[in-house]
Order: C-alpha cells, then structure tokens, then sequence
C-alpha cells in the first residue's frame, strides 16, 4: 500500500499545529456583464484544519459551489475575484495566497496538493482513456515516476476506493462503470498525489441513497487515514450531519451561521438556518399523517439582486427596520458566529 | 376492491434490448415486472425506489405514456390497457401527473396562463370563461394574478412547480401521478410545494402516487409506502409499519442509508454494499440477494412472492426472521 499515505512531513507538521490548511480571508467574487456586476461571494471567511470536514451548504445563488471554484482558481469569466485571501498551508508548511499565484504555480498545486472531486464523474473522466490510465497520468503529472508504477500506483488507488477486481476495472472505460463506481474513481484521482487538502463540491447528489452512503464512508475513512482538510459544499443538511465536524451556512453569497455541527443542530441561531431545520420532514419524529411542514417563506435570494442589509431580510418573520442595514457578525456562543441582529433576542 | 381509484395489476414492463445485427436476440429488459396495487379515493401512496428500479417507468406506462406488455391498469374501473383515441383521452383526463422538472413539461413559448389554460380547452370550457378560472387556479397554487402573462422562464424552479400543478388541476383529476416532485428544487421551496400538494390533496379530495426516492419526504407525506426493487414490489404496507418495523433486507438498508437528521444520530452502520444492478441483467430468484447479507441459496431457487407480515404490510423475502 504505497500509493495512499500522509506525507510524513504532513504529519509532524500537523501534530499539534493548530494552524488551518486553508484560511479564506473576506474571499469576494465579482460576476461583472455589460457594465452590471454582482457579487455572487461576498466577504467568506472561514478555516480548514487537518484531519477535519468542514460543510459549506447553501440553497441555488447562496455562492457555495463559486467559493470552491475560486479557491481552485478555476473561475471563468465573466466571474473574477474582487478582494480577499485564500491562504493555503502547503506540505512545506508555507502559506501562501492563492487569490495571488499566478497559473504555472497554481497548476503545481491544483490535483496535487489540492484535490477536487464533483457531482458529475462523467463530465470531469476522459470518456476516451481507460481509467487506470487516468490516474496513472494525474500521478505522472505532478510527480516522477514510471510508467509502469504509475500503473501498478492506479490499481492500488482503486483498491483503496474499494472498487473490486481493481485490476481489471483499471482497464474499463468511465462509461462501463456505475455512477458510484465512477465517483470512487474520481476520488482516486484526487488522492493520488495525497492531497492536504480535498475540495468535494456535492460529490454524492446525483447518487442513489445507498450509494451516497458508501462514498460517505469512503470519504470519511480516508481522510481518517490520510489526514487531510476537507471542505464539502452541499445543499443537503442530512449529508451535513453525517460528515461535517464544522458548517458554514452561506445565503446569498455570505456566511450567515457558523457552528461545529452539534451546536448548529442543537441551538441554530440564524432565522434562515433555524426556517431551513424546521421545514425538514424529520426521519426521528413521530409520524404524524398529512402534518404540514413549516415554511419557509417566499423565494431564495438571486444574488444578482441582493437587498442592501440582511440578505434574508425580505423572508425573514423576525426582521424589522434595522435589518435593512447589513447586520454585525455576532458571536454566539464558542466558536458560534452569526450574522443577524436580532438572534440574541429571538 | 371495487372502492379502488386506481387498480393495478399484474403490471409488466419489457424493452426490446438494444439489438446488434451480429448478436442473436438478446432478452427484453425487464423495467416493471407483475406489479399490483391500488389506490383508494384520497388516499397517499408512495413508491420508493434508486434509479433503475422502474418506478418512474411504472407512472408512465400506468399513465399509457409507454405501452405495457401484459398487465391491466384499472381507473375508476375502466382498463386503459384496451383503450384506444376519445376515450382513453376521456379517462385519462382523471389522471394528471406532475413531474421532477415542470420546466420540460411547460411548453417555453407559451405564457403561465395559456400552459394551465390549455387543460380548461381540451375540457371544452368556454373561451369566455378561461381568464377567470386561469386565475383561480393561480390563486390555488399561491402565484399572483399577473404570473398568467409571463414565460416559463421568468419563473423560478419551486413557482414552475406550482404552475405544473395549477395545469394538473385544470382538468379536475381524481388523481395525480407525482413523480419526484420536490427533488430539483431548494430545499427552503421543497416544503412549500410539499404542503401546497397536501392542500390540493385536502380541497379536492385527490388520491396522489407519490414517487420519490427520500425517505423522509415519503414518510412523512404518504400513508402507505410500496418499495420498488428491480421492477418488482418488495414490501409494501402502512407508512409507519413499514419504516418501524421494515421486513425486506432492501427497505432495511434503504432507510440505514439515509442520511441522518442530526450528527448525534451518526452510526458505524455497515453500508449496503454494491450498486443497484441493472435491470438488463437480473439475477434468478430474488434479484436482491446479490447484495442481501442474509441471503442463503434458496434465495435463487425462485422469485420470492409478496406474502402478508402484517394486517395490510407484505414482504417479499422467504426468511421469516426480518
């Protein structure tokens, strides 16, 4: 078993380090269109550490998915970053801002030290090429080694992705594989080069329920082996309370609650996150036929036009005047942070 | 069971597999396979099923949007399999569906108005009359009067929804077929259309086939569920029962897989291995047993029929013990 381990130098670095792998720092991103722009990210600070998940969720327009593609720098225009820092702590212990490097730097880093994987395996597999190949070419990229080893390197990744027979799978084509089977190999690919950072942008929302647990058990017993950060965009709360040790909840291109994932489902603090909880049919409640579920009134925020205060202001059954100033970020509770003026008193 | 709304039975679903002109005659795949169940008057039923289980090819071919090779569907007591141009139209009027992406099923061109208009003219409502009653049905579905002049378009995915449904009802169904209603939008909208549906429900006296592929939405909305395995029912019964005291191995691992709904609630469960396999190539006797961890070999003597576990609850499994 070569092919997945922590660097040792990752580890020792670790070991009582309490800096993140990556700090994003008041991240902006501007879509800018025949003289009108939007911020679809508007201010996201938040931290990732080794060894730990954060969940970014969030509705349609909320900037999640914007936020992950910005840190990889894979934004296209008309979409760029406006202000803020995305500071990554590499395997040699150096931060460095990625909102600054330019693109042969970034491209020593993004599949290397930075993994990604998606929703969709298809659209990001080389239909052409067999997948052991494909891995076998992620790990050639970034490092030298043979061919041949990079080849045996592949079907180790793959049996560390648990995909059976792994040998002869390498040598299969994406589209003879099922959707999960696809998934695992794309995570393969992240990790061939052992990231200390993994970028999962809703990596089981196009999986059946059965699946999207396995990829989550997958997930989580890699990271427990490798150590590294992972930051999990997902607009599903029940994947956030199987995986994610810290959530950060944006609505329309801000952070608005943030919590270890205990805290956030014991005391939700924000109204939008408190509305979100209690309109979910909930699995451990008795079931009760034809209860209507609460709502959570009118349409989510389109970032193109976000009101000047609170962004949830317009659905918010708490707000009043003040709200349509933007509200100070408020601490909680430990490490608890909210963004809303009036949650001490709701 | 002449009360029955909706009656299906022995349903079966076959598609020619893909033929090469080199390769002999390759077998049918088998999407639905001897389904029966039925709906009553008012009642919420739901089918629970991953992809490929056939559960949105078992709306459709009860719908006769796709032919089914043996079986008979019954509506207020009249076989649609037999019937033929005005009056398979007229019966299936009673039926309307609802689908997981209203913006495919909306025509573009069209205004909100004409979309949900075009119902009240196929009934043969007087042109005179269509304004007002388009409104009303706006009205019903919570979308401002002035929605009728707009486009498909201009709509978001939980108000496209809602016009899907204003067009179901234009035409005064009895039942609506609702296939994954809720799943393409936000879950803060996914609520709303969840209780406009139990509303609708509620007015009109409505039975609804609701299918869907998560579990809480299902237990919480339906009052009896049916588990749809490889084109075949494996369990059936009253909502509760079945999700309290699961019987088939499949349901047992459906609602372990589901997410949990909240982080103290995780477990060290041990995920259902394996994906779905395809219903190109199903297995002899029950087609579960290749990732059942209780399978034993006479699983494959046989497909193992839906026996009764309980007053109204049915399991397809030969071990006694689950």
């Amino acid at each position: 078993m070569t092919a997945l381990r922590a660097p040792p130098e990752a580890r020792a670095a670790d070991a009582g380090s309490p800096e993140p792998v990556l700090s994003l720092r008041k991240l902006a991103v501007e879509f800018a269109t025949q003289g009108r722009s939007f911020r679809a990210v508007d201010g996201v600070t938040l931290d990732v550490f080794r060894g730990r998940t954060v969940a970014l969720v969030g509705e349609s327009g909320s900037g999640k998915s914007v936020t992950i593609q910005s840190i990889m720098r894979l934004l296209k225009s008309p979409a760029r970053i406006a202000g803020g820092e995305i500071l990554f702590r590499g395997r040699d212990g150096r931060r460095r801002d990625l909102a600054q490097l330019d693109e042969r730097d970034m491209r020593t880093i993004r599949g290397n030290e930075i993994g990604l994987i998606f929703q969709e395996p298809m659209t990001s597999l080389n239909p052409l090429l067999k997948v052991g190949a494909q891995i076998a070419q992620a790990i050639r990229l970034h490092r030298p080694v043979s061919a041949r080893e990079a080849d045996a390197e592949a079907v180790t990744l793959l049996r560390q992705v648990e995909i059976a027979e792994a040998a002869a799978r390498a040598t299969e084509y994406p589209h003879q594989l099922s959707g999960g089977m696809r998934q695992r190999v794309m995570i393969a690919m992240a990790l061939a080069c052992s990231p200390v950072l993994l970028l999962a942008d809703e990596p089981t929302t196009a999986l059946d329920v059965t699946v999207q647990a396995q990829i989550l058990r997958l997930l989580r017993t890699l990271q427990e082996q490798l150590g590294m950060g992972v930051l999990f965009v997902t607009h599903n709360l029940g994947v956030v309370a199987e995986i994610a040790d810290r959530v950060e909840v944006m609505y329309g291109g801000q952070i608005i609650e943030s919590a270890p994932v205990d805290g956030l489902f014991d005391r939700p603090v924000h109204p939008y996150t408190r509305a979100l909880l209690a309109s979910l049919p909930d699995a451990d409640a008795p079931h009760v036929p034809r209860r209507r579920l609460a709502v959570v009134p009118g349409q989510v925020v389109d970032p193109r036009h976000v009101p000047p205060g609170c962004r949830f202001e317009p659905r918010c059954n708490f707000a009043i005047g003040e709200c349509r100033t933007p509200p100070p970020v408020a601490q909680a509770a430990e490490s608890h942070e909210v963004r809303c003026l009036r949650w001490s008193v709701l | 069971m002449s009360e029955a709304l909706l009656e299906v039975s022995g349903l079966s679903v076959h598609f020619a597999a893909r033929q090469a002109w080199f390769r002999t005659a390759s077998p049918p795949v088998r999407a639905v396979q001897d389904v029966s169940f039925s709906v009553a008057p008012r009642e919420i039923v739901g089918l629970v099923g991953e992809s490929g289980s056939g559960k949105s090819t078992l709306a459709r071919a009860i719908l006769r949007l796709i032919a089914a090779t043996s079986g008979s569907v019954r509506f207020e007591g009249v076989d649609l399999l037999g019937l033929e141009g005005r009056a398979l139209k007229n019966v299936r009027r009673g039926m309307q569906v609802i689908f997981q992406d209203p913006y495919a099923s909306l025509n573009p061109r069209m205004t909100a108005g004409q979309n949900i208009a075009e119902g009240l003219l196929l009934q043969g409502q007087s042109a005179r009359l269509i304004p007002g009653a388009v409104a009303d049905l706006l009205h019903q579905v919570g979308l401002p009067r002035d929605a009728a002049n707009r486009h498909p378009h201009e709509f978001s995915g939980g108000q496209r929804q809602r016009i899907g449904i204003a067009r179901a009802l234009a035409v005064q169904p009895r039942l609506i077929i609702a296939d994954e209603p809720v799943s393409a939008l936000d879950m803060s909208i996914q609520a709303q259309v969840l209780n406009l549906l139990l509303d609708t429900q509620e007015q009109r006296g409505l039975a609804l086939l609701f299918i869907g592929h998560d579990l809480s939405v299902i237990r919480h909305f339906c009052d009896r569920v049916m588990v749809l395995y490889l084109g075949r029912i494996v369990e059936s019964g009253p909502t509760e029962e079945v999700f309290a005291n699961p019987r088939h191995p499949y349901t047992r691992a459906l609602i372990d897989a589901a997410p949990v709904s909240h982080p103290a609630r995780r477990r060290a469960r041990g995920a259902l291995a394996g994906d779905p396999p395809s219903p190109i190539t199903i297995a002899s006797g029950c087609a579960f047993r290749s990732r059942c961890a209780h399978a034993l070999d006479n699983c494959r003597a046989q497909v193992p029929a839906l026996r009764h576990v309980g007053l109204q609850h049915l399991s397809a499994c030969i071990r006694d013990e689950f």
